[in-house]
């Protein structure tokens, strides 16, 4: 996983609620065995015709979203599946920041195990920054991880919630498998005292 | 005093301390082909192992075709992903239920099928309907594919502890009123994301009542309600399930197992963060018409007019969906017509669901507009189906019947909705084009979905007309 210290970018909004894993990535593109380009992909549904041609006037045809690397939706972005080829595909998209109200419980797990950023921010304050993205062409956002700050070139400022171990991961670029793996002999330990205690529930066959 | 889901996880605390997850021990992981491949290849570029393949399954269930199966596959890209699955097993020493194997099925249909679901678990899958397998009281929740080769590794899993919901549904269910429209009045009544951050647990006299295949369907779709995990308290129902399954417990074993599985319940009086009460007896046919779970009616209502919703978001999404579902405000829900039908998925395939299904078509035709299909959950409940007749029911009347897997649920093979078609569909998600792009999903319990398929509109299983032969 690539560490996440800090990231300013051009934002883009799409002001839906409940914006689901099928519409992020459809399942067509779940067949690939590879964990990368799936950028391509993205809301391939909202991006493209039936016959594959671009929908203009879809927000992330537009002309004016060319770079963007901040998505702003509305609650509970995310719900449905648990394919990591969501957080996969916004990431290889370019898209390092997701700002919503809330978000699904897997589909926040899965983008912090990725590297990609999601940031709870008030419905208010996500509602500012929709207002801005949509109708300002230079504005930025920056995310301060060590500091939990999300700002604009415009002014607005304000702290986000998350996980102290999780942003510890991410400001590191840490792989949780490595962790974990430091407790190896509880681990061993845990299942010599589950195998005595409790043989009666292995799987007989 | 301890819930149920409190008890699970303090047994399964391997390591933890302040400010940190806690790393919970897994009892049992579930793979399948699609959200297995790049766990399995982070592996092999970390040179690691699995940790624990006595206590990892595999099997086959969302990219295969459900027939033709002699054959092969029409399409490459998943035909390479199965492959991969099947090497990935072989290399690592995972057991692997192949396309040519009884227990083959859905995920969350064969584990508590061969008896390897049981209560007092922690079970992961790399799939959002891991819920299902909570019907035995066990915890069990979907995972991605970062955490399916966290699993792999390590059998182990960082998690920071959910809150308690608990849903209480008391009463008698009436006649007609199934596990389906349970959890859809639930959803209804919660919303999509009303059990985000919580583990719900299902408890109440309608619930208690159920067959272990009603607490399943009913499980099955806790994420549809934003939570990651459902369970329901174990109890003569659960062990009269799993008695004699290929792979439960024996003799002595068998003994212990059932003493320690009487300790689980939640303690009365246990603390709850959340309660909700529903009322069996006011409960009726549910019906979704619109792009999320949470957008339902009963049978004998209308499509909602979003003009008479007051939030603004809410409208919009009301509005996009009834555009979307190609449906006006104030329809009667009778006089939707259907193109499609779809039984089967981890929601509603198993036995049961088949034969209540089956009472509904035994002596009809289906209508000559619609195509209907019956997908059972695992090729053991198909060939079970086929002993017991009901088979033979589906097939006189007019309805495909195919092998296991997940089918049309999420369309990821050659069964899919085509642009602008409409499908009564027991399954669990009515996303935008999650049947196929531009189709129309209403979820539906198997018998609602029966009478659909024979009338070619919904109509209200509490009037039909059974024929008994």
């Amino acid at each position: 996983m690539d560490k996440f210290v800090t990231h300013t970018g051009k934002a883009v909004a799409l002001d839906l609620a409940n914006i689901d894993t099928d519409q992020i990535i459809p399942k067509q593109f779940l067949k690939r065995i590879e964990r990368t380009g799936y950028g391509e992909f993205l809301f391939y549904d909202w991006r493209f015709t039936p016959g594959g041609e671009l929908i203009e006037d879809f927000v992330l045809n537009r002309p004016e979203s060319v770079g963007v690397s901040v998505l702003i939706a509305g609650e509970n972005f995310g719900c449905g599946s648990s394919r990591e080829h969501a957080p996969w595909s916004l990431l290889d998209y370019g898209f390092r920041v997701i700002i919503a109200p809330s978000f699904a419980d897997i589909f926040y797990n899965n983008s912090l195990k990725t590297g990609l950023l999601p940031v709870r921010l008030s419905s208010d304050d996500t509602a500012i920054l929709t207002q801005r993205a949509n109708s300002l062409p230079d504005h930025e956002i920056r995310v301060d991880l060590e500091a939990s700050r999300i700002s604009d070139n415009k002014g607005f400022s304000a702290n986000f919630e998350i996980n102290e171990f999780r942003k510890y991961c991410l400001l590191n670029g840490l792989d949780d498998i490595g962790l974990s793996l430091q407790y190896e002999s509880s681990i061993s330990a845990y299942e010599q005292s589950s195998r005595q205690n409790q043989a009666f529930l292995a799987f007989s066959s | 005093m301890k819930t149920l889901f409190d008890k699970i996880w303090d047994a399964h605390i391997v390591h933890s301390e302040p400010e940190k997850p806690a790393l919970l021990y897994v009892d049992l992981h579930l793979v399948h082909e699609v959200t297995s491949p790049q766990a399995f290849e982070g592996l092999r570029l970390a040179g690691r192992q699995v940790r624990r393949p006595n206590l990892t399954y595999a099997t086959v269930d969302h990219a295969i075709p459900t027939k033709n199966r002699n054959l092969p596959f029409a399409d490459p890209i998943a035909a390479k992903q199965v492959e991969t699955l099947r090497q990935n097993c072989k290399e690592f020493g995972v057991p692997f239920f192949d396309l040519d194997r009884i227990e083959q099925g859905i995920v969350h249909v064969f584990g508590p099928e061969q008896g390897l679901t049981r209560p007092g678990m922690t079970i992961v899958c790399g799939d959002s309907h891991t819920a299902t397998h909570g019907a035995f009281g066990s915890l069990a929740f979907g995972i991605g594919t970062s955490e399916v080769e966290h699993v792999l590794a390590t059998q182990t899993l960082p998690q920071t502890k959910a809150k308690n919901f608990l849903i209480n549904v008391e009463g008698e269910l009436p006649f007609g009123v199934t596990a389906k429209d349970v959890i859809l009045a639930i959803i209804n009544r919660v919303g999509t994301a009303g059990g985000t951050g919580y583990v719900i647990e299902y408890g109440g006299s309608a619930i208690r009542s159920l067959s272990m295949e009603g607490r399943m369907t009913v499980c099955n779709m806790s994420i549809e309600a934003g939570a990651r995990a459902g369970l329901i308290g174990p109890d003569e129902s659960t062990y009269e399930y799993l008695r004699g399954r290929n792979l439960s417990p024996k003799g002595d074993d068998w003994v212990k197992a059932v003493e320690y599985w009487r300790t689980l319940p939640s303690d009365t009086g246990a603390a709850f963060d959340r309660t909700v009460a529903i009322d069996a007896n006011e409960l009726s046919p549910f019906v979704t018409w619109g792009t999320s779970p949470e957008m339902s009616v009963t049978i004998s209502d209308r499509v909602p007019d979003p003009a008479a919703i007051g939030d603004d978001n809410k409208r919009r999404s009301y509005e996009r969906a009834l555009e979307y579902m190609g449906l006006e405000p104030d329809r009667n829900i009778e006089s939707i017509n259907i193109d499609r039908v779809f039984i089967g998925s981890c929601t509603n395939s198993r036995i049961e669901d088949l034969r209540e299904a089956a009472k509904v078509v035994q002596g009809y035709k289906i209508s000559g507009s619609v195509n209907a299909m019956v997908v059972p959950g695992s090729m053991q409940i198909k060939r079970q189906a086929e002993a017991e007749g009901l088979a033979a029911i589906f097939q006189d009347a007019g309805f495909e019947w195919r092998d296991a897997g997940c089918s049309m649920c999420l369309a990821m093979n050659d069964d899919v909705l085509a642009d602008g078609e409409r499908c009564a569909s027991t399954s669990n998600r009515n996303f935008e084009g999650r049947q196929g792009r531009g189709g129309r999903t209403h979820l539906v319990s198997p018998s609602m979905a029966a009478a659909a398929a024979i009338v070619g509109h919904f109509v209200d299983i509490r009037d039909w007309k059974f024929k008994e032969i």
